[in-house]
């Protein structure tokens, strides 16, 4: 089970996205950063520090639960909900949208929808601590921590401190 | 369990979690969109072999917050007044592609014979004298966003308690989740036999007007409510939520009441009008706790509720 980032490796990563983001939009104002359960959460609040650090300002963070508009829920069980809430209007403001892993896209198109239902952002762009590759849609990142070439057999799993108690992203093989 | 049909025998646990799962849907239902795509493709069907309005619209509101299809089915012009028998109708109506099923019927039990019957998850929309569980939810649901929890909390349940299925329902959720409950109404109105039940029993309103909550009970005329006492004047005597009565409850105890109201006989208007009355939270939440329990049904493979 190969450790392919560890503390240090996602402390750096965050705050290059982070610069990124900024430089991309030429400041801080008006992004919000909105993190999808699970892990993407604790790290819209991370990038959202660190670019209040670079910027000096204060930057919203939301929270997304896209369990009511996934396109796969018949066969898969129900889980609760956890709680999505936004800390400002999102019309007009620049979106961020952050998650832990990239792989699919479904995830994404599923995010996408849930916001097009709570306002009308001006931009929303998207940010990924681990690209894997293997898109089903037509659906990429703006910022991205790191571009891991994987085989679909292969499982990323991604542990936050925050939820996990350690930082570090490994590849395992499904069993 | 696929079905929703008692709220006997749910954890603690198990009724948290829906009441968790509601919140997030009173959130969706106070968006600028109150609509998400959960059950699109999914069709529930309404079965009302009994009046009415509040919890059928609620289930239809709520389905269609979740973007299912809803058909709906009213006895009296159906062929039911031309005979067919429930069974008949039950598989008539899954044959035609229904989901799921929310049954209403004057008889105990229907809902489980019908969820037999088909096969499908059935929701129980109240059975006679019996069951009303999502009323149980959405009572508990509406405590627990005033109070924080209901854990600790003294209610009242005053009224037709006999006849009543929220009751029956309520006592369940409410104890269930940490409350202690007292029943009150006249001997005739309250069950032959509570063995069983985790209740106090008061025989008058002013033993219970130190409570938290008071929740008031309908006298179910269609059930014989109303024959066995004397006159509604000597009711309102003894039971009826009255205005000078409403002024000595402490600051922070709240009305509550399943609907329809007899005003004037069980709650004096004025008090159901009151802002310490939760009436209307009550029906608004109403549509949440059934938005949970569909998506909880429907919305992928079916564990446990």
């Amino acid at each position: 089970m190969p450790e392919v980032m560890d503390s240090g490796d996602m402390n750096r990563a965050i705050r290059r996205m982070a610069h990124e983001v900024v430089e991309r939009n030429e400041g801080a104002s008006g992004i919000v950063m909105v993190g999808i359960h699970t892990r993407g959460v604790p790290l819209a609040h991370r990038l959202a520090n660190t670019v209040g650090e670079i910027e000096g300002a204060e930057v919203p963070v939301g929270t997304l639960d896209i369990g009511l508009y996934r396109d796969d829920l018949a066969g898969r069980p129900t889980t609760a909900l956890a709680h999505t809430g936004m800390p400002v209007d999102l019309d007009d403001q620049t979106v961020v949208l952050v998650d832990d892993v990239l792989y699919t896209g479904r995830t994404v198109r599923a995010a996408l929808d849930a916001l097009a239902d709570l306002g009308r952002p001006r931009v929303v762009q998207l940010a990924a601590l681990v690209d894997r590759g293997h898109r089903q849609l037509p659906i990429r990142a703006d910022f991205v921590g790191k571009n891991l070439p994987t085989a679909s057999t292969e499982r990323v799993r991604v542990r936050i401190a925050e939820i996990d108690g350690s930082d570090g992203v490994w590849i395992e093989e499904a069993e | 369990m696929n079905s929703f049909l008692t709220i006997e025998g749910v954890s603690t646990d198990e009724l948290s979690g829906l009441l968790d799962l509601a919140d997030e849907f009173v959130d969706v239902l106070e968006r600028p969109i109150p609509k998400v795509p959960a059950l699109r493709g999914r069709t529930v069907a309404m079965l009302f072999f009994e009046p009415s309005t509040r919890t059928r619209m609620s289930f239809e509101r709520a389905a269609k917050a979740l973007s299912a299809d809803t058909m709906s089915f009213s006895p009296s012009t159906s062929s039911l007044s031309k005979g067919e028998s429930l069974k008949d109708t039950a598989l008539t109506i899954k044959a035609m592609g229904a989901d799921a099923l929310v049954v209403r019927h004057k008889s105990t039990g229907a809902p489980w014979r019908i969820a037999e019957w088909t096969g499908l998850p059935v929701l129980n929309g109240g059975d006679g004298a019996h069951q009303h569980p999502t009323q149980a939810l959405l009572d508990a649901l509406t405590i627990r966003r005033h109070f924080g929890t209901l854990e600790g909390l003294r209610i009242a349940v005053v009224g037709d308690i006999r006849h009543s299925r929220v009751a029956r329902s309520d006592v369940g959720a409410f104890t269930t989740l940490g409350a202690s409950v007292t029943l009150v109404g006249p001997k005739t109105l309250l069950p032959v036999d509570l063995t069983g039940w985790p209740v106090e029993v008061a025989h008058g309103i002013d033993d219970v007007l130190d409570h938290d909550v008071v929740y008031l009970l309908r006298i179910q005329k269609e059930r014989g409510g109303a024959s066995v006492l004397p006159s509604l004047s000597e009711y309102v005597r003894r039971f009826g939520l009255t205005r000078e009565r409403f002024d000595t409850l402490p600051e922070r105890s709240v009305v509550m009441h399943p609907g329809p109201m007899n005003r004037g006989v069980e709650i004096a208007p004025e008090v159901a009008d009151h802002s310490r009355s939760l009436v209307e939270p009550q029906v608004a939440n109403g549509v949440a706790v059934r938005m949970a329990v569909l998506f909880r049904l429907l919305g992928g493979e079916a564990t446990d509720v």
